[in-house]
């Protein structure tokens, strides 16, 4: 069993190969000679989403996996590895490519899906803009993050996906919170917040008429300190964005974004070289890095443990758009 | 052995004016779970609204809908941590921005329990919003009922306790709230300890803690009160980072509900057949003796199979795969229990059923009935009483149930399933309704006899 401790963070030293079978067992400690079963927190939201993931293969017929190279999707993998192995997986993994995204994550993905031996799908915002499905933003603050909802329901249209796995968190932000592991869309791809289906117990309701589909968030109890904690426990490899290194960046609303062909700078703006991590990943437009020296899992936990803002707060200007900016773009059918 | 820090599931109902956001807002607040930001977002937004107070209600109320009419619609889920599980500098009250409380958290957080992560599900306190209340109930160990000092023990008291006793959540906190505008009199909160306890005796609660609180002023919130030295007990946080939950769950008889056969058919699996499932109930070893239900098959168990390899024990609430000795014929919606005290096959129900639907609830109604992991249809033959949430009275009479009542009701179901009763296990003994042609879960149902 794994046990954090105050002392050392529980990290410790990253540990080469397979997890020893000690280290995972549930612990049984006898306590005045009456055995006592505890999980740790990890334990338990492990046990949680392999369940919600299991729920979802065995009720729907054609699932599927999203995937963005981030952290949250990053952890999703291996808790479908621990669902299904030693079968594959029951579902593909897609990817919803804005055509703007860090290579280094592009690159990731390839191998990891790779080394997995499963099965890959991309849907390319760059193809629904050639073909005139969506219209290109434009000026400098242009993001294609919006036009990822066309491309997604789209793709989830076209493979016939009735249920869409995603790697969001109650924790990341005010809609999120109110949100169910099995949130309904109806065929426009539409959530309701105010109509949402009860949800009780470990009991999922995934019925759904033709059209209709189901994102299903499994790890939905988990916090972004708790897929640092798994991410080390697990040994996952995650993309070298998310550790300190040298980029080129400018800063804009306060952000620090990476210079990159697809943002025109602004008058006053100048990029010049920080140390900088990425607390979260998602397309160069709307991504801003903090600056950070954290190069280990240990530093970036311990750098998360003392920060004063959250996630998202810090890094994404697409929820900054206005009060309910996630709320809004989850009813039109975003992830 | 080291410390594990557990999760414990909390959740709290009430309506705008009984401090239970302030209640909220102060634990997370002081276990360093509101940031900047979102805090700024608060102050911004209450400020913009006129609220002329720091409105912290704004942090749960996520929906666009609840900030516009300032109430909770629907259930919020927020996350705190104290203690080892807080990992780096929390639980050691680093950080500037939490001041005194974070540090008193972690200090708090030094005893045997090794910290704990806590899940609020926060939900509506308003009659209208039940149905949320009962799912918020459903799936938490703890629930936190605010009685407010100055008007001692409400309708809506009752009707949050009833509740509580009705989900079978395991541990009640009554929280004795706004001391401060009560004098901090001891007398005051005695009357409404003995009140309660008394009309509690006809209820099922085996846990009932009372705290003489000042959400607002932080009275017994995260540190025990200077200003009421009469009482004796826990703060509210070393209460929740202390009471034990683990001896909660059923270690008895095994119930494991199958819900995915894994049959790899690869070349270096060919004949692997694993039953994978969440375990429900008892402690399970390689070389236990089962029976497989419905079909009353007994095997052992060959294997607990994990991703990280074989475990030598299984136990709630556990996600693994189990191996069986013999070629038995297993699918999903079976049930893998132990020989001792097997379930009730069942077709005829008799159950406490929350009514979640607009459409109300007709006896001669057909449904989708959902159990474990089995399906079957279920025919509604009878109402026998509609409770009054309020006053607990039974109205024997009720043709039928709308939305947000609860009643006693008998049902049928089209094939037999594997039950207990909700007393003796929330998982075997709970089950939904689902609408046939809406899809919409309609109903939420626990299991009082089956045969």
């Amino acid at each position: 069993m794994w046990h954090p401790s105050p002392v050392d963070h529980g990290l410790g030293a990253p540990r080469l190969g397979a997890p020893s079978r000690a280290a995972q067992e549930p612990a049984a400690p006898v306590r005045g000679g009456r055995p006592r079963y505890e999980l740790s927190h990890l334990q338990a939201l492990e046990s949680e989403s392999i369940h919600i993931m299991r729920e979802v293969a065995a009720q729907f017929e054609r699932p599927v996996l999203l995937f963005s190279g981030g952290k949250d999707s990053i952890v999703l993998m291996r808790l479908a590895e621990k669902a299904f192995r030693p079968g594959r997986f029951p579902f593909p993994v897609m990817h919803v490519d804005t055509g703007h995204n860090f290579p280094e994550v592009i690159e990731f993905r390839d191998q990891l899906v790779a080394a997995l031996g499963e099965r890959l799908i991309v849907a390319s915002v760059q193809q629904a803009i050639d073909s005139g499905r969506v219209r290109e933003e434009r000026g400098p603050r242009a993001s294609r993050n919006r036009l990822q909802t066309t491309a997604l329901l789209d793709a989830i249209a076209e493979h016939g996906f009735d249920a869409a796995f995603g790697g969001a968190r109650r924790d990341e932000e005010r809609a999120r919170a109110k949100e169910r592991v099995f949130s309904f869309r109806d065929d426009f791809g539409q959530w309701d917040p105010k109509h949402q289906r009860p949800e009780l117990w470990a009991l999922y309701n995934g019925r759904i008429h033709r059209g209709e589909h189901v994102r299903v968030f499994p790890i939905s109890n988990w916090t972004e300190m708790d897929v640092w904690q798994y991410i080390a426990q697990e040994q996952l490899e995650v993309p070298s964005i998310y550790f300190a290194h040298q980029r080129a960046v400018f800063e804009r609303d306060g952000m620090l974004y990476a210079a990159n062909p697809y943002l025109t700078l602004l008058d006053g703006e100048t990029v010049f070289e920080a140390s900088v991590r990425y607390r979260t990943v998602g397309d160069m437009t709307c991504t801003g890095a903090v600056r950070s020296s954290a190069t280990s899992l240990q530093e970036v936990v311990s750098e998360i443990a003392s920060c004063r803002i959250t996630e998202r707060g810090q890094t994404r200007a697409d929820d900054q758009v206005s009060d309910a900016a996630m709320e809004d773009r989850k009813r039109e059918g975003y992830f | 052995m080291a410390a594990v820090s557990e999760i414990l599931r909390i959740a709290t109902a009430g309506s705008v004016d009984d401090g239970k956001s302030t209640l909220i807002g102060r634990l997370l607040h002081d276990s360093k779970a509101i940031l900047e930001d979102q805090l700024d977002h608060v102050a911004r937004t209450s400020e913009r609204r006129g609220d002329g107070y720091l409105n912290l209600a704004l942090l749960t109320d996520g929906l666009r809908a609840e900030r516009e009419q300032g109430i909770t619609i629907d259930v919020a889920y927020r996350y705190f941590q104290t203690g080892a599980a807080a990992g780096a500098g929390a639980g050691a009250g680093a950080g500037a921005g939490a001041g005194a409380g974070a540090g008193a958290a972690g200090a708090l957080a030094t005893g045997p329990s090794g910290g704990r992560k806590f899940i609020i599900a926060d939900t509506p306190g308003h009659e209208q919003y039940t149905r949320n209340m009962v799912t918020g109930a459903s799936t938490a160990d703890l629930s936190i009922v605010l009685v407010d000092a100055r008007h001692g023990v409400s309708e809506q008291t009752r009707r949050h306790a009833f509740i509580t006793s009705l989900l079978r959540i395991p541990h009640l906190v009554v929280a004795v709230n706004k001391m401060d505008l009560a004098g901090y009199d001891e007398a005051t909160f005695e009357t409404i300890a003995a009140e309660f306890t008394d009309w509690a005796t006809r209820l099922d609660l085996s846990d009932i803690v009372f705290i003489p609180t000042s959400a607002l002023a932080g009275d017994n919130i995260v540190e025990r009160s200077q200003n009421m030295p009469w009482y004796q007990g826990p703060s509210l946080l070393y209460h929740l980072e202390h009471v034990v939950i683990a001896t909660d769950r059923d270690m008895d008889d095994v119930r494991f509900p199958v819900q995915w056969v894994v049959r790899p058919m690869s070349e270096e699996h060919h004949d692997y057949r694993g039953y994978a499932g969440q375990v429900a109930a008892g402690v399970i070893r390689p070389g236990s003796e089962v029976v497989v239900l419905p079909s009353g098959r007994r095997t052992r168990v060959a294997a607990i199979d994990s991703y990280d390899g074989e475990l030598d024990l299984a136990f709630p609430s556990m996600s693994v795969t189990l191996r069986l000795e013999d070629d038995v014929d297993v699918s999903r919606g079976d049930m893998i229990a132990g020989v001792d005290e097997a379930p009730v096959l069942a077709r005829d129900l008799e159950a406490m059923v929350c009514w979640m639907s607009e459409q109300p609830m007709r006896p001669g109604g057909r449904y989708v009935i959902h159990h474990t992991t089995r399906s079957a249809r279920a025919l509604i033959e009878a109402i026998e009483y509609r409770v009054d949430v309020n006053t607990l009275d039974r109205d024997p009479d009720a043709g039928g149930l709308a939305l947000n009542e609860i009643g006693r009701v008998h049902l049928r179901t089209s094939t037999p399933l594997v039950v207990d009763t909700y007393a003796r296990n929330r998982t075997t003994g709970s089950f939904i309704l689902i609408d046939e042609s809406s899809n919409d879960t309609v109903a939420a149902g626990m299991i009082r006899a089956g045969r």
